[in-house]
Protein backbone atom coordinates (compact mmCIF):
# COMPACT_ATOMS: atom_id res chain seq x y z
CA UNK A 1 0.00 0.00 0.00
CA UNK A 2 2.46 2.30 0.96
CA UNK A 3 4.45 2.16 -1.97
CA UNK A 4 1.28 3.39 -3.78
CA UNK A 5 1.00 6.41 -1.75
CA UNK A 6 2.48 8.82 -3.88
CA UNK A 7 0.66 7.92 -6.59
CA UNK A 8 -2.56 8.22 -5.18
CA UNK A 9 -1.16 11.51 -3.99
CA UNK A 10 -0.61 12.52 -6.98
CA UNK A 11 -3.99 11.37 -8.67
CA UNK A 12 -5.84 12.98 -5.67
CA UNK A 13 -3.70 16.50 -6.53
CA UNK A 14 -4.62 15.72 -10.24
CA UNK A 15 -8.41 15.20 -9.66
CA UNK A 16 -8.25 18.36 -7.45
CA UNK A 17 -6.50 20.48 -9.88
CA UNK A 18 -9.39 19.10 -12.68
CA UNK A 19 -12.12 19.84 -10.33
CA UNK A 20 -10.26 23.64 -10.29
CA UNK A 21 -10.02 24.07 -14.06
CA UNK A 22 -13.40 22.95 -14.00
CA UNK A 23 -14.59 26.56 -13.15
CA UNK A 24 -14.64 28.17 -16.73
CA UNK A 25 -16.22 25.27 -18.55
CA UNK A 26 -19.22 27.19 -18.93
CA UNK A 27 -17.99 29.31 -21.74
CA UNK A 28 -16.84 26.03 -24.17
CA UNK A 29 -18.86 23.52 -22.58
CA UNK A 30 -19.66 22.66 -26.13
CA UNK A 31 -16.81 23.51 -28.73
CA UNK A 32 -19.59 22.87 -31.50
CA UNK A 33 -21.80 26.18 -30.35
CA UNK A 34 -18.59 27.73 -29.61
CA UNK A 35 -17.39 27.53 -32.87
CA UNK A 36 -20.70 28.71 -34.43
CA UNK A 37 -21.14 31.43 -31.88
CA UNK A 38 -17.18 32.74 -32.93
CA UNK A 39 -18.19 32.35 -36.41
CA UNK A 40 -21.83 34.22 -36.04
CA UNK A 41 -20.89 36.49 -33.92
CA UNK A 42 -17.51 37.79 -36.41
CA UNK A 43 -19.77 38.69 -38.82
CA UNK A 44 -21.68 41.29 -36.58
CA UNK A 45 -20.85 44.96 -35.21
CA UNK A 46 -20.79 45.41 -31.71
CA UNK A 47 -22.92 48.78 -31.22
CA UNK A 48 -21.16 49.58 -28.34
CA UNK A 49 -17.86 49.78 -29.67
CA UNK A 50 -18.64 50.30 -33.29
CA UNK A 51 -15.54 49.15 -35.06
CA UNK A 52 -14.99 46.00 -33.08
CA UNK A 53 -16.89 42.62 -33.92
CA UNK A 54 -19.63 40.76 -31.61
CA UNK A 55 -16.80 37.90 -31.22
CA UNK A 56 -14.06 40.53 -29.87
CA UNK A 57 -15.85 42.91 -27.82
CA UNK A 58 -15.76 43.00 -24.59
CA UNK A 59 -18.21 45.69 -24.16
CA UNK A 60 -21.48 44.50 -21.70
CA UNK A 61 -23.62 44.32 -24.39
CA UNK A 62 -21.96 42.27 -26.89
CA UNK A 63 -20.83 39.63 -23.97
CA UNK A 64 -25.10 39.70 -23.42
CA UNK A 65 -25.74 39.39 -26.82
CA UNK A 66 -22.88 36.39 -27.22
CA UNK A 67 -25.22 34.93 -24.23
CA UNK A 68 -28.03 34.94 -26.25
CA UNK A 69 -26.73 33.98 -29.45
CA UNK A 70 -25.22 30.95 -27.67
CA UNK A 71 -28.81 30.32 -25.99
CA UNK A 72 -30.45 29.96 -30.01
CA UNK A 73 -27.61 28.07 -31.02
CA UNK A 74 -28.44 25.36 -28.67
CA UNK A 75 -31.99 25.86 -29.47
CA UNK A 76 -31.16 24.64 -32.49
CA UNK A 77 -31.74 28.10 -34.63
CA UNK A 78 -29.27 28.40 -38.37
CA UNK A 79 -26.98 31.12 -38.87
CA UNK A 80 -29.71 33.01 -40.76
CA UNK A 81 -32.16 32.90 -38.39
CA UNK A 82 -29.50 34.26 -35.17
CA UNK A 83 -28.74 36.95 -37.62
CA UNK A 84 -32.39 37.87 -37.88
CA UNK A 85 -32.81 38.27 -34.75
CA UNK A 86 -30.16 40.59 -34.24
CA UNK A 87 -31.15 42.39 -37.47
CA UNK A 88 -34.65 42.67 -36.47
CA UNK A 89 -33.69 44.26 -32.80
CA UNK A 90 -30.56 46.74 -33.87
CA UNK A 91 -30.97 46.97 -37.93
CA UNK A 92 -28.78 46.17 -40.84
CA UNK A 93 -26.07 48.38 -39.47
CA UNK A 94 -24.76 45.13 -37.08
CA UNK A 95 -24.10 42.64 -40.31
CA UNK A 96 -20.28 43.65 -41.44
CA UNK A 97 -22.01 42.06 -44.70
CA UNK A 98 -24.69 44.50 -46.13
CA UNK A 99 -27.49 42.36 -47.14
CA UNK A 100 -28.32 42.63 -51.19
CA UNK A 101 -31.89 44.29 -51.40
CA UNK A 102 -32.90 47.32 -53.11
CA UNK A 103 -31.80 49.78 -50.50
CA UNK A 104 -28.04 48.06 -50.93
CA UNK A 105 -28.33 47.83 -54.63
CA UNK A 106 -26.39 51.06 -55.29
CA UNK A 107 -24.37 50.24 -52.44
CA UNK A 108 -23.19 46.66 -53.89
CA UNK A 109 -23.03 47.74 -57.90
CA UNK A 110 -21.65 51.16 -57.15
CA UNK A 111 -18.22 50.35 -57.45
CA UNK A 112 -18.59 48.26 -60.84
CA UNK A 113 -20.76 51.21 -61.79
CA UNK A 114 -17.70 53.35 -61.06
CA UNK A 115 -14.99 51.27 -63.00
CA UNK A 116 -17.32 50.49 -66.01
CA UNK A 117 -17.03 54.58 -66.36
CA UNK A 118 -13.41 54.64 -65.73
CA UNK A 119 -13.01 52.39 -68.95
CA UNK A 120 -15.33 53.98 -70.25
CA UNK A 121 -13.63 57.37 -70.10
CA UNK A 122 -10.09 55.95 -70.51
CA UNK A 123 -11.21 54.26 -74.20
CA UNK A 124 -12.88 57.65 -75.01
CA UNK A 125 -9.45 59.99 -74.09
CA UNK A 126 -7.14 56.83 -76.07
CA UNK A 127 -9.16 57.17 -79.14
CA UNK A 128 -9.39 61.10 -79.27
CA UNK A 129 -5.66 61.36 -78.76
CA UNK A 130 -4.71 58.63 -81.44
CA UNK A 131 -6.84 60.90 -83.56
CA UNK A 132 -4.94 63.50 -82.67
CA UNK A 133 -2.12 62.29 -84.23
CA UNK A 134 -1.12 62.83 -87.47
CA UNK A 135 0.99 61.21 -90.63
CA UNK A 136 3.42 63.34 -90.94
CA UNK A 137 5.95 62.14 -93.87
CA UNK A 138 9.69 62.29 -94.03
CA UNK A 139 10.53 64.42 -96.79
CA UNK A 140 12.93 63.35 -99.41
CA UNK A 141 15.74 66.02 -98.18
CA UNK A 142 15.40 64.14 -94.51
CA UNK A 143 15.02 60.78 -95.99
CA UNK A 144 18.45 61.35 -97.42
CA UNK A 145 19.68 62.73 -94.07
CA UNK A 146 18.56 59.36 -92.55
CA UNK A 147 19.87 56.88 -94.84
CA UNK A 148 23.63 58.90 -94.97
CA UNK A 149 23.51 58.75 -90.53
CA UNK A 150 22.18 54.82 -90.70
CA UNK A 151 25.11 54.37 -93.36
CA UNK A 152 27.68 55.57 -91.08
CA UNK A 153 27.12 53.69 -87.95
CA UNK A 154 27.42 50.67 -90.21
CA UNK A 155 29.69 48.60 -88.50
CA UNK B 1 -9.39 78.13 -67.10
CA UNK B 2 -11.76 75.16 -68.07
CA UNK B 3 -9.27 73.09 -67.68
CA UNK B 4 -9.31 73.79 -63.78
CA UNK B 5 -12.96 73.31 -63.55
CA UNK B 6 -14.23 70.04 -63.93
CA UNK B 7 -10.73 68.93 -61.13
CA UNK B 8 -12.40 71.99 -58.74
CA UNK B 9 -15.68 71.36 -59.17
CA UNK B 10 -15.50 67.54 -58.23
CA UNK B 11 -13.23 68.60 -55.39
CA UNK B 12 -15.66 70.93 -54.09
CA UNK B 13 -18.17 67.71 -54.08
CA UNK B 14 -15.65 65.21 -52.67
CA UNK B 15 -15.12 68.48 -49.47
CA UNK B 16 -19.17 68.60 -49.16
CA UNK B 17 -19.67 64.94 -48.47
CA UNK B 18 -16.73 64.73 -46.44
CA UNK B 19 -18.19 67.44 -44.22
CA UNK B 20 -21.66 65.63 -43.98
CA UNK B 21 -20.35 62.82 -43.83
CA UNK B 22 -17.83 63.56 -40.98
CA UNK B 23 -21.01 65.15 -39.12
CA UNK B 24 -23.36 62.45 -38.87
CA UNK B 25 -23.52 60.62 -35.74
CA UNK B 26 -22.16 57.47 -35.68
CA UNK B 27 -24.40 56.19 -32.46
CA UNK B 28 -27.52 57.32 -34.44
CA UNK B 29 -28.23 53.74 -36.08
CA UNK B 30 -31.83 54.40 -37.36
CA UNK B 31 -34.22 51.46 -35.01
CA UNK B 32 -35.94 48.76 -37.38
CA UNK B 33 -38.47 48.69 -34.50
CA UNK B 34 -39.58 52.48 -35.35
CA UNK B 35 -43.08 51.30 -36.99
CA UNK B 36 -43.26 47.97 -35.14
CA UNK B 37 -45.16 46.67 -32.65
CA UNK B 38 -43.19 47.55 -29.17
CA UNK B 39 -41.99 44.17 -27.70
CA UNK B 40 -43.73 42.56 -24.94
CA UNK B 41 -42.02 41.43 -21.85
CA UNK B 42 -43.46 41.23 -18.57
CA UNK B 43 -40.55 41.72 -15.89
CA UNK B 44 -40.84 42.48 -12.01
CA UNK B 45 -41.31 46.57 -11.12
CA UNK B 46 -38.75 47.78 -8.98
CA UNK B 47 -40.45 49.07 -6.54
CA UNK B 48 -42.99 46.42 -5.92
CA UNK B 49 -40.85 43.31 -6.61
CA UNK B 50 -43.94 41.22 -6.30
CA UNK B 51 -46.28 42.84 -8.93
CA UNK B 52 -45.08 42.58 -12.20
CA UNK B 53 -45.29 45.32 -15.62
CA UNK B 54 -46.23 44.32 -19.18
CA UNK B 55 -46.95 47.22 -21.81
CA UNK B 56 -49.71 45.27 -22.66
CA UNK B 57 -51.12 47.50 -19.21
CA UNK B 58 -50.71 50.19 -21.57
CA UNK B 59 -52.43 49.51 -24.23
CA UNK B 60 -55.13 52.86 -24.98
CA UNK B 61 -52.65 55.10 -24.02
CA UNK B 62 -49.58 56.83 -25.33
CA UNK B 63 -46.57 56.41 -23.02
CA UNK B 64 -43.21 56.81 -23.08
CA UNK B 65 -40.51 53.58 -21.86
CA UNK B 66 -37.13 54.90 -20.51
CA UNK B 67 -34.37 52.92 -20.13
CA UNK B 68 -32.60 54.51 -17.30
CA UNK B 69 -29.59 52.66 -14.95
CA UNK B 70 -28.20 54.29 -11.89
CA UNK B 71 -24.60 53.41 -13.25
CA UNK B 72 -25.50 55.33 -16.42
CA UNK B 73 -23.80 59.02 -16.53
CA UNK B 74 -25.66 60.07 -19.43
CA UNK B 75 -28.67 59.38 -17.53
CA UNK B 76 -27.98 61.62 -14.54
CA UNK B 77 -27.64 64.61 -17.10
CA UNK B 78 -31.71 63.48 -18.69
CA UNK B 79 -33.55 63.11 -15.43
CA UNK B 80 -33.71 65.95 -14.30
CA UNK B 81 -35.27 67.54 -17.81
CA UNK B 82 -37.59 64.35 -17.40
CA UNK B 83 -38.54 65.02 -13.66
CA UNK B 84 -39.31 68.51 -14.55
CA UNK B 85 -40.92 68.33 -17.92
CA UNK B 86 -43.37 65.60 -15.78
CA UNK B 87 -44.27 67.97 -13.32
CA UNK B 88 -45.43 70.31 -15.71
CA UNK B 89 -47.26 68.08 -17.20
CA UNK B 90 -45.98 68.11 -20.44
CA UNK B 91 -45.26 64.72 -21.19
CA UNK B 92 -47.37 61.60 -21.39
CA UNK B 93 -47.08 58.57 -19.10
CA UNK B 94 -43.40 57.42 -18.52
CA UNK B 95 -42.71 53.90 -17.90
CA UNK B 96 -38.94 53.39 -16.64
CA UNK B 97 -37.50 50.59 -17.63
CA UNK B 98 -34.37 50.15 -15.12
CA UNK B 99 -32.17 48.37 -17.24
CA UNK B 100 -28.93 46.34 -15.56
CA UNK B 101 -29.27 47.45 -12.24
CA UNK B 102 -29.13 46.58 -8.83
CA UNK B 103 -32.32 46.83 -7.54
CA UNK B 104 -31.01 48.98 -4.24
CA UNK B 105 -28.86 51.28 -6.77
CA UNK B 106 -32.23 51.99 -8.75
CA UNK B 107 -33.92 52.83 -5.88
CA UNK B 108 -31.26 55.17 -4.40
CA UNK B 109 -31.15 56.74 -7.56
CA UNK B 110 -34.98 57.52 -7.40
CA UNK B 111 -34.96 58.43 -3.96
CA UNK B 112 -31.73 60.89 -4.91
CA UNK B 113 -32.65 62.41 -7.88
CA UNK B 114 -36.72 62.32 -7.79
CA UNK B 115 -38.84 60.09 -9.25
CA UNK B 116 -41.06 61.04 -12.48
CA UNK B 117 -42.01 57.56 -13.45
CA UNK B 118 -45.66 56.29 -12.69
CA UNK B 119 -43.44 53.19 -12.25
CA UNK B 120 -40.42 51.34 -13.33
CA UNK B 121 -40.28 47.68 -14.64
CA UNK B 122 -36.45 45.79 -13.31
CA UNK B 123 -34.38 44.18 -16.40
CA UNK B 124 -32.23 42.48 -13.97
CA UNK B 125 -29.77 40.75 -17.01
CA UNK B 126 -31.12 43.10 -19.71
CA UNK B 127 -33.20 40.58 -22.09
CA UNK B 128 -35.76 43.26 -22.51
CA UNK B 129 -33.28 45.73 -23.66
CA UNK B 130 -32.08 43.47 -25.94
CA UNK B 131 -35.67 43.13 -27.50
CA UNK B 132 -35.75 46.52 -27.64
CA UNK B 133 -32.72 46.82 -29.22
CA UNK B 134 -30.87 49.48 -26.78
CA UNK B 135 -27.52 49.20 -26.99
CA UNK B 136 -26.82 52.97 -25.13
CA UNK B 137 -28.58 53.89 -21.99
CA UNK B 138 -30.49 56.26 -21.77
CA UNK B 139 -32.86 55.69 -24.98
CA UNK B 140 -36.71 56.64 -24.91
CA UNK B 141 -39.19 55.31 -27.01
CA UNK B 142 -42.87 56.59 -27.69
CA UNK B 143 -45.27 54.22 -28.35
CA UNK B 144 -48.83 54.68 -29.50
CA UNK B 145 -52.19 53.50 -28.26
CA UNK B 146 -52.05 50.72 -30.43
CA UNK B 147 -48.73 49.64 -29.08
CA UNK B 148 -46.71 50.75 -32.00
CA UNK B 149 -43.17 52.67 -31.03
CA UNK B 150 -43.61 55.79 -32.98
CA UNK B 151 -40.54 57.42 -32.18
CA UNK B 152 -36.76 56.54 -30.64
CA UNK B 153 -34.71 58.87 -28.78
CA UNK B 154 -30.96 57.40 -28.56
CA UNK B 155 -29.04 58.97 -25.67
CA UNK B 156 -30.56 61.59 -23.11
CA UNK B 157 -33.59 63.82 -23.62
CA UNK B 158 -32.62 67.21 -23.95
CA UNK B 159 -35.10 70.05 -23.41
CA UNK B 160 -35.11 70.27 -27.40
CA UNK B 161 -35.74 67.14 -28.26
CA UNK B 162 -38.51 67.17 -25.51
CA UNK B 163 -39.52 70.74 -27.05
CA UNK B 164 -39.89 69.73 -30.78
CA UNK B 165 -40.10 65.96 -31.30
CA UNK B 166 -41.68 64.05 -28.11
CA UNK B 167 -44.83 66.93 -27.38
CA UNK B 168 -45.35 67.53 -30.85
CA UNK B 169 -45.77 63.51 -31.84
CA UNK B 170 -47.74 63.41 -28.57
CA UNK B 171 -50.08 65.68 -29.12
CA UNK B 172 -50.58 64.31 -32.60
CA UNK B 173 -51.11 60.75 -31.20
CA UNK B 174 -53.56 61.83 -28.50
CA UNK B 175 -55.54 63.25 -30.79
Amino acid sequence: MKKYLPALALAGALLAFNAAAKEAEPLADDPVVEQRLVNIAGELRCLVCQNESLAGSQADLAKDLRREVRGLIKEGKTDEEVKDFLVSRYGDFVLYRPQVKPETYLLWAGPFILLIVGIVVLIRYLRRRSAMLTETPLTEEERRRAAALLEENRP
Amino acid sequence: MNKFLLPLGIFIVLVALLAVGLNLNPREVPSPLVGKPAPLFSVPRLQEPEKTFSPQEMIGKVWLLNVWASWCVSCREEHPVIVDAAKRGMLPPVIGLNYKDKREDGRRWLARFGDPYQLSAFDADGRVGIDYGVYGVPETYLIDKQGVIRFKQIGPITPEVLEKKIVPLVQELNK
